[in-house]
């Protein structure tokens, strides 16, 4: 599987999903210590999103995320990649300086995320502009 | 993407290292939205003082290293301390380090030590179609909604950027296009004679904040708010479930004298009716504890309380009277403090445990003297956030309730 992607922070990716129904605020939903969703409404409590491609619908809440998002990405207990099904300008700030500061990397598209799955190991390809598109490489179940 | 000649200049490095790096994060931050140019702006709001890590002051001490000075007037959200009363914060001194290093590198760039969440209510209020930069989600919805001035949801780091370089991607909130109503929040089933309670407006903003998506909201049937802080409480709720950065309140918010001012002539992509039942289930959902529950505090100013909320609480504080008294935390700006104290404000309040917090929120940091236990509050975003990042549980209630809990050390509803 092959699907286009719009780049909003390039780079490229590959790690196993972790694919959360809702979205969720980066700043109050991720302890950037260990990379734990720790938002009690959020279905997803208790996960980790370390090293993974990161897929959910869309960002949400508070302006911290940015730093939330760049901490984990330091720190290593962030994802490798996003994808998300709607922009969010709040989360490509975060990469932006998390490269600017640290050459560190995390890619962030948007396409449809239908039909993805957790465990499932996605490639995210958006060096340029133009061309840029996720592959599932190997699925899980 | 067009650059202006001295838009040009910074990137170059011509006007120095700290505005080249700045004009970087700019430029990439507009590509990455899809701006074709950047705009002016006249103040900026920086939510980044609260220390989330090593990349909080990497960051801002790269730009203080570098000569960087903000070009607008700057003010500062709020830190992980309170420098004002220093003992209240909790925290062991290898946090409180790094935390005070980063509002003072914020003030070594020239911003304001302002350290509220609530700028819109100082001296550094914007005006109607002011083109600005803010970052914390409260403010930013409610610099756009109720004041008609405007920014796009800057996050950390570019809100700085903005500032240090006076200039914004021309997208968005910023433009006319961007700010016309796409979704139809619309009352229904309520009495005619519906009450302007704030438990109202919070729980219209939990839903339009969960329902929106990256639409912009409108609502119809709001009754007339007693006062801004209201539409400040519905703003910052609907931020906390959602992204709102605007909503439109017919016959209220100053773009939307009309249904059709807020659609510009359009139609809504949908309309969401909300009812009696869906503003109970939302009010339900925040509270965790039932009535008669032993309460550990009360947390009150979130976003920090305006000079109004201070008037209501301090007649309400002086009616009852405290029996078994748990403290009665406040989140306030630093100014909006100063005010009272000048006044003489807190004076005569016998038996209350009322401790103000400036420059920080109670939720963000470790103020609370004791977190097991349940806390009571009059906001819709401390009640969201409060549980996940200070691990209490929450009761919400009008600030009526809140006094008269915190006077009995128990929840106590339907006092309003």
């Amino acid at each position: 599987m092959k699907r286009p992607a719009k780049v909003y922070f390039a780079g490229e990716a590959e790690a196993a999903m972790i694919v959360l129904s809702v979205p969720l605020s980066f700043w109050g939903g991720i302890d950037a210590a260990t990379g734990k969703i720790i938002d009690h409404s959020h279905p997803d409590l208790g996960r980790f999103i370390a090293g993974s491609i990161l897929v959910m619908p869309s960002g949400r809440g508070s302006s911290s995320s940015s730093s939330v998002l760049a901490e984990t990405i330091r720190r290593g207990t962030g994802p490798r990649g996003i994808v998300l099904a709607h922009p969010d300008p709040i989360l490509t700030v975060g990469a932006i300086v998390a490269q600017a500061l640290y050459d560190l990397r995390c890619p962030i598209v948007t396409c449809p995320i239908g039909g993805l799955h957790s465990g499932d190991i996605l490639r995210i390809s958006a060096l340029a502009p133009e061309g840029a598109e996720i592959s599932l490489i190997n699925s899980a179940s | 993407m067009h650059l202006s000649d001295g838009d040009r200049s910074m990137l170059q490095g011509e006007q120095g290292e700290a505005a080249r790096f700045a004009m970087q994060i700019v430029t990439a931050f507009a590509e990455a939205v899809g701006a074709g140019t950047l705009l002016d702006i006249s103040r900026a709001h920086i939510d980044g003082c609260l220390y989330h890590g090593e990349v909080s002051l990497d960051f801002v001490e790269r730009l203080v290293a570098n000569g960087g000075r903000v070009r607008v007037p700057t003010t500062l959200n709020v830190g992980s301390l309170d420098l004002i009363h220093p003992d209240l914060v909790h925290l062991p001194a290898e946090e409180q380090q790094p935390a005070e290093r980063l509002m003072r590198a914020h003030e070594a760039l020239g911003c304001q030590p302002s350290f509220t969440c609530a700028p819109y209510q100082t001296l550094f209020r914007p005006a109607f179609g002011e083109q600005i930069a803010w970052g914390e989600s409260n403010a930013i919805v409610f610099a756009n909604s109720v004041i008609g001035a405007r920014t796009n949801r800057y996050g950390d780091f570019v809100d700085l950027c903005c500032a240090v370089t006076g200039r914004a991607p021309a997208w968005g909130l910023h433009l006319d296009s961007g700010r016309r109503g796409q979704v139809l929040f619309r009352l229904s089933g309520f009495p005619a004679s519906q009450a302007p309670t704030d438990s109202l407006f919070i729980a219209i903003g939990l839903i339009v904040g969960q329902r929106s998506g990256e639409r912009i909201p409108v609502i119809q049937g709001l009754p007339t708010p007693r006062d801004e802080d209201q539409l400040k409480a519905l703003g910052a709720a609907a931020a906390s479930t959602g992204s709102v950065a605007l909503f439109h309140a017919v016959g209220i918010t100053p773009e939307a004298a009309t249904l059709a001012d807020a659609f510009v002539g359009g139609a809504p992509a949908e309309t969401i009716v909300v009812t009696p039942a869906d503003v109970a289930e939302a009010l339900a959902e925040l509270s965790s504890a039932p009535a008669g529950h032993p309460l550990t505090a009360v947390c009150l100013g979130t976003p920090h309380f305006s000079r109004a909320e201070w008037d209501r609480l301090l007649v309400l504080l002086r009616q009852a009277r405290p029996t078994r008294p748990v403290p009665i935390y406040v989140n306030t700006g630093r100014s909006v403090l100063q005010q009272l104290e000048e006044k003489g404000a807190f004076r005569n309040l016998t038996g209350w445990r009322l401790i103000p917090v400036a420059d920080t929120c109670t939720y963000l940091t470790a103020v609370l003297e004791k977190l097991d236990g349940v806390v009571m509050t009059n906001s819709g975003k401390w009640a969201h956030y409060a549980p996940g990042n200070i691990g209490v549980r929450v009761a919400f209630g009008e600030l009526e309730d809140c006094v008269a809990s915190a006077a009995a050390g128990r929840v106590v509803r339907g006092v309003a």
